[in-house]
């Protein structure tokens, strides 16, 4: 593989551009691989770069219905956080932080991490003490957090509305000074290149349509373009996992939502952090090339749709103009949807099937992006050596039935108001 | 925006409406030993499918009766509505 590094920048540069090789190959599928991913996103692709890195298993096609990046990845308001409270999720999502921070070395390929650190705002004394509570648990794991009372965020960010005669004034906020951004594109890009160059087949536009399970031992996979034998599957499909399941006769803790995001017009450095509303939701950073970057709440009902309605973009977009007023004057550049995975605790599921050589990785819910990297360095490990990895161990699919669930927001399983 | 056709009240906004999830789903019989299977289907496990999809809405701005909905998840066209206890 070629290296990308400023003097390859500039030996064909001085070639006039024409001899870069390609990123990744489009192969055509062969018959038979040691293990399919079926999914070509962030997690997909995360997957098998670990698989072929850590557990040396490079017979691998990844299998995408689409192209690669153009799902969920390239859809999200790339947020890296690890501000969890459950053990659980505390330490799987601080491991993934432990691997965004020298992704960009690792694929040598710029994701443009940026750890600006993200603030949660708290409008009562009572968020207040749960934001305190969380902030020690975090600690308690080893993940930085700060309480910051009204006066340090104003000095942070003086750009929030901080008037005392507001329905939800600002009390203070939790804040995690090593979350961030990453792009998201480049996350995708990088991952494939690397899976690509040790051997990692990237099949595009090749679409699941069966499964082949004999005995209770998965044997290959139906496709677009024809039968592919293999001896281990792994599931990265997140808000298509229900479809897939239906295929296996299996049944999941799972909906399929929508959520959308939206960007404004570029205007110049005005938001140096990632900022969450505590009365409701909603997010906002303001991204490299100056647009505000937005998010929040789910259009609230089971949705495949990939595209949004208008009255939750409303809702959404309100929330944020109370918590950044000056938001009211830009002009929306682009909105759009993605589909989430919700499970029926908010959290996600990593783990073997009652199928031999059938592994599931879903339930994101809408935090998918900052788990790429930690949910692929899982995956490998659980499909590599067929068993769950201490990290992941929690996120189980039997949970639901033992009753150890993990439900950081304490919502239950009404997905949509999550 | 959807508009969803309240049995009672006649076509309305979305924006009237609550959601109430799958409305196939049933309880499992009361007064009678439910396996643990049971309880999961009804309380965790949903087939949610990419197509038509049976569920509860709540008129909660308007009339506050339960409705259920025949809907599409791709599409979000609307098939049919009828009150919560009849069948679709």
């Amino acid at each position: 593989m070629q290296k990308y590094s400023v003097f390859s920048l500039f030996k064909n540069a001085l070639k006039g551009h024409k001899d870069w090789e390609v990123a990744w190959k489009d192969p055509n599928p062969k018959e038979e691989y040691d293990v399919i991913i079926i999914g070509g996103g962030g997690h997909g692709l995360a997957t098998a770069y670990y698989l072929a890195k850590e557990h040396n298993i490079t017979n691998i096609a990844i299998v995408e219905k689409g192209w690669i990046g153009g799902g969920n990845v390239g859809r999200n308001t790339t947020i890296l956080r690890s501000n969890y409270m459950h053990d659980e999720n505390g330490l799987f999502y601080e491991k993934g932080m432990e691997l965004w921070r020298n992704m960009s070395q690792e694929l040598n390929f710029n994701v443009m991490f940026s750890p600006r650190g993200i603030i949660n705002l708290a409008h009562s004394d009572a968020q207040m003490n749960a934001y305190a509570r969380r902030g020690n648990s975090m600690k308690l794991n080893g993940i930085d957090a700060e309480l910051l009372g009204r006066e340090e965020i104003k000095k942070l960010v003086p750009i929030l509305d901080f008037s005392e005669n507001v329905r939800f004034p600002i009390f203070g906020g939790l804040m995690q000074p090593s979350g961030g951004t990453a792009r998201h594109d480049a996350v995708a890009w990088g991952y494939a290149r690397q899976a690509d160059s040790m051997g990692v087949d990237i099949i595009q536009h090749c679409e699941v349509t069966g499964f082949d399970v004999v005995n209770g031992k998965i044997k290959g996979i139906q496709t677009s373009r024809g039968n592919i034998k293999a001896k281990k599957v792994g599931l990265c499909v997140a808000g298509s996992t229900s479809v897939l399941a239906e295929m296996l006769n299996m049944t999941l803790p799972l909906e399929t939502h929508l959520l959308q995001a939206c960007v404004s017009e570029p205007i110049k450095p005005i938001l140096d952090h990632v900022v969450t509303f505590g009365a409701g939701h909603f997010y906002c950073s303001q991204s490299d090339k100056g647009e505000m970057v937005m998010g929040g709440d789910l259009d609230g009902y089971n949705s495949y749709a990939q595209r949004g309605n208008l009255p939750t973009l409303q809702h959404v977009l309100t929330e944020g103009i109370a918590m950044l007023p000056f938001l009211s004057k830009l002009k929306m550049l682009r909105t759009w949807g993605g589909i989430m995975d919700m499970s029926m605790d908010g959290s996600p599921i990593i783990d073997k099937t009652h199928i031999e050589g059938l592994y599931l990785n879903c339930g994101w819910c809408y935090g998918g992006f900052k788990a790429t990297p930690v949910s692929g360095w899982t995956f490998a490990h659980t499909i590599a050596q067929d068993r769950v990895h201490d990290l992941n161990a929690g996120f189980n699919l039997n949970r639901f039935n033992t009753g150890h669930l993990i439900d950081e927001k304490g919502l239950g399983t009404k997905t949509w108001i999550s | 925006m959807l508009y969803i056709f309240c049995p009672h009240c006649g076509l309305r906004s979305q924006n009237e409406f609550a959601y109430g999830g799958d409305g196939s789903v049933k309880r499992p019989t009361l007064n009678k030993e439910v396996s643990d299977k049971e309880w999961d289907n009804f309380v965790y496990n949903r087939k949610s499918p990419r197509g038509k999809h049976v569920e509860l809405w709540h008129h909660i701005s308007g009339c506050r009766q339960w409705i259920k909905v025949q809907r599409d998840t791709v599409t979000h066209e609307i098939f049919k509505t009828v009150s919560a206890d009849k069948e679709i």
